[in-house]
């Protein structure tokens, strides 16, 4: 019989060894799931995560994709993933995100059709702000009246969905747009656009960006006081408070720079891919984010890799779905796949598994 | 592989005019994709729309190969996926949706050998995409007087989505001819600021009823409305296809969006190398717009009144948008006898005389 036992310190090995599992895992499982579709299980598999890289007849255009696609996961992701170590629970980065948005174009359509160097500057700032206000309503509602930050944030999502869906068909409307929803197209306006910067590369503002807090972020957590009361805080509340942590303002700040950042997406978003306020502008990638952050292990590193992997499976995902016909839900059953083998194979890394000689009493 | 390096070397230079014939190798099936909004099993939008896409299959045979990627959100994700179908090798794309409006017409620049189809949109930025709509208001008009000549309680419900110039028109279209038979009539209008959303099209449903509406209207696209009628023993009318099996006893007719005709039509003019890119809006003459069997409840007189409807339409002698009209604010908006130019329609933002309630903004 095989016994667990728990490693007093989780296995270095396994830690860096179980992604590689759980992908290698979640393929054959996959595998056998499009077979029970009827579908050629290693055409599938190799549609979804060899031919967006590599198939020469679309590599070309959905490699850089792949930053496009991964840019925003991984911007929200690793702004959520400090709350989440501080045990903070941010899970309204959706509605961030859109208020961001929203801001971020709000400054563009002001400006319209003026030029200025100055514009996309204050967008990004609009950006920002918006999603740290909107992440600062459950930030006070927890510490003034100890509210549950999960369910304010989480239904603060729905208030900003509404609230767009009204842009879209009012404030906001493209005055030229014959009655039409939607704003001006913000990717056609030269002074907010936030268009590659390297032709073909994907690379965009929000990508730099991406990159520039995955940075930022690593720093933080392992060379700045900060970092150690948000590890403090999430392993050892009692031992945070004897060490001097103020948990309002761990609060505060986790929840706003979480916010912030999903702004900052939901901004660069719209004025680059996306291309205008639209009623159905936000595309889960604010939910999807908090499958990125646990599938990199709340690490900078780790959810810069994970948003990448994420954005495979989109892009080849859809890839298989045109040239196999495969339903979009058994996609979206693959990427669970991949969350659950990953957390299932944890066990390795936490415990040791040994054979069991007798039965226990 | 050898007609696709044709159409990179010789058809992207001759442009729109290499379209069909002498690019299309004689044995390889035309390829055309799809992209919807929604899963085909919501039996509404995009369900008819995948009906149609079956049959163009079926009436086509080998020639034609189809497929389709369904849930694809609007903007940056249905840009990518209509790139990857380009690059894949189709030849010619019915984009399903309004939001695909900027991505559509960004691919179809890039691409100027794939025919691109793109439903209720406005904007034809490249001479490579056509756009095709349906004119609902013709069906509306007819449920509309079947429900002002039906309604006991003088009191219609409405469960709109969102405050656009195609939602509107189908309000005061179904208004003016329920007032027609029936002066007394009232709409109550829900706006659901939804598409698709289940839940709350069945709480709108219930708060109607609640309001003394017995006849629901609905221009949202799931069957939750009807089952709430079927439950509280009201009136309605089905959206998008036949909704008889969800409601049977109250389920008077549907307004059925068929698009089969215009895809044969399409893609037959594509294997001609025909293909010209269009902008119509088709209704019940072209059986654009039919009707599901009449449900027994209706009285006999006023099934034949629809159906004289149905045939004057058909036959061009009556428009449903036929002076004296005047907007709700008492200003005249059509002299007697004059006919709505669909620029009108197409950016009616005002009610009609005699609506209550206002337009949210």
């Amino acid at each position: 019989m095989l016994r667990l036992d728990k490693r007093p310190q989780p296995s270095k090995r396994w830690n860096w060894a179980t992604p590689f599992l759980a992908v290698l895992l979640t393929m054959i499982a996959g595998g056998f799931l499009f077979m029970a579709l009827g579908k050629d299980p290693f055409i599938a598999i190799k549609l979804i995560f060899w031919d967006p890289l590599f198939n020469p007849q679309v590599a070309d255009y959905s490699r850089p994709q792949l930053l496009v696609k991964a840019g925003p996961l991984i911007l929200i992701a690793v702004g959520l993933s400090v709350g989440f170590r501080a045990g903070i629970w941010n899970i309204g980065a959706e509605g961030q995100y859109i208020i961001g948005a929203l801001c971020g174009a709000a400054v563009a359509l002001a400006f319209w059709p003026a030029e200025g160097w100055y514009i996309f500057p204050l967008m990004v700032l609009a950006g920002a702000f918006g999603g740290w206000a909107w992440a600062m309503i459950p930030a006070i509602l927890k510490t003034r009246f100890n509210t549950n930050e999960i369910l304010v944030s989480l239904l603060l999502v729905y208030v900003a969905e509404k609230i767009l869906a009204a842009m879209s068909v009012g404030l906001m409307r493209n005055p030229d747009g014959a009655g039409f929803p939607g704003s001006r197209n913000i990717a056609q306006y030269p002074a907010a656009a936030n268009n590659e910067l390297i032709a073909d590369t994907g690379m965009h503002w929000g990508v730099v960006a991406a990159f520039i807090a995955v940075i930022f972020t690593y720093i933080m957590l392992h060379r700045h006081i900060l970092g150690f009361q948000v590890q403090l805080a999430g392993q050892a509340p009692r031992a945070a408070k004897f060490a001097g942590v103020a948990p309002a303002r761990l609060v505060v700040l986790c929840l706003g720079f979480s916010g912030a950042m999903a702004g900052l997406a939901g901004m660069f978003e719209v004025s680059g891919p996306a291309r205008l306020v639209s009623i159905d502008f936000n595309a889960y990638y604010g939910f999807t984010a908090i499958i990125v952050a646990f599938l990199g292990r709340l690490h900078p590193v780790g959810i810069a890799l994970a948003g990448l992997l994420m954005a495979l499976t989109y892009i080849g995902g859809e890839l298989a779905q045109f040239t196999l016909g495969l339903p979009s839900a058994a996609i979206q059953v693959f990427q669970g796949m991949l969350l659950f083998f990953l957390l299932a194979v944890d066990v390795l890394s936490n415990y040791r598994i040994r054979l069991k000689t007798h039965e226990a009493a | 592989m050898k007609r696709r390096t044709l159409i990179a070397t010789s058809a992207l230079a001759l442009g729109l005019s290499a379209l069909g014939g002498a690019a299309m190798a004689q044995d390889d099936p035309l390829k055309v994709g799809f992209i919807y909004i929604g899963p085909p099993g919501d039996f509404g939008w995009t369900y008819a729309h995948d009906q149609a896409r079956l049959a163009a299959q079926e009436h086509f045979g080998d020639a034609v190969e189809t497929s389709y990627v369904e849930n694809v959100p609007e903007g940056p994700d249905a840009e990518r996926i209509l790139t990857q179908m380009a690059l894949s090798g189709t030849d010619m794309i019915f984009a399903t949706s309004f939001g695909y409006g900027p991505a559509v017409n960004a691919v179809a620049e890039r691409f100027p050998d794939v025919a691109f189809e793109h439903a209720t949109g406005y904007q034809q930025e490249s001479p490579n995409v056509s756009l095709y709509n349906a004119r609902f208001y013709e069906g509306r008009a007819v449920i509309g007087h079947i429900a002002g000549r039906m309604t006991e309680t003088d009191t219609i419900g409405y469960i709109a989505s969102f405050p656009i110039p195609e939602v509107i028109m189908g309000i005061n279209s179904a208004y003016l001819h329920a007032r027609a038979v029936n002066p007394d009539v009232r709409f109550r209008v829900v706006w659901a600021y939804s598409w698709f959303d289940p839940a709350q099209e069945a709480a709108a449903a219930e708060a109607l009823i609640d309001q003394g509406a017995d006849i629901l209207m609905q221009h949202t696209d799931s069957t939750a409305p009807l089952q709430v009628a079927q439950d509280r023993g009201a009136l309605a009318f089905g959206q998008a296809s036949d909704m008889t099996e969800f409601a049977p006893d109250v389920h008077l007719t549907a307004i059925i969006d068929n698009w089969t005709p215009y895809y044969i039509e399409r893609i037959q003019a594509r294997l001609d190398g025909e293909w010209e890119a269009q902008n119509v809006w088709h209704g019940i003459p072209e059986d654009e717009v039919t009707f599901a069997p009449f449900n027994d409840r209706i009285p006999d007189d006023v099934q034949a009144e629809a159906e004289e409807m149905i045939e004057s339409i058909r036959t061009g002698e009556y428009h449903p948008f036929t002076g004296p009209i005047n907007r709700q604010d008492g200003s005249a908006w059509l002299e007697d006898g004059e006919v709505a130019p669909d620029s009108d329609l197409l950016g009616m933002n005002f009610y009609v005389e005699g609506m209550s309630g206002e337009i949210p903004e």
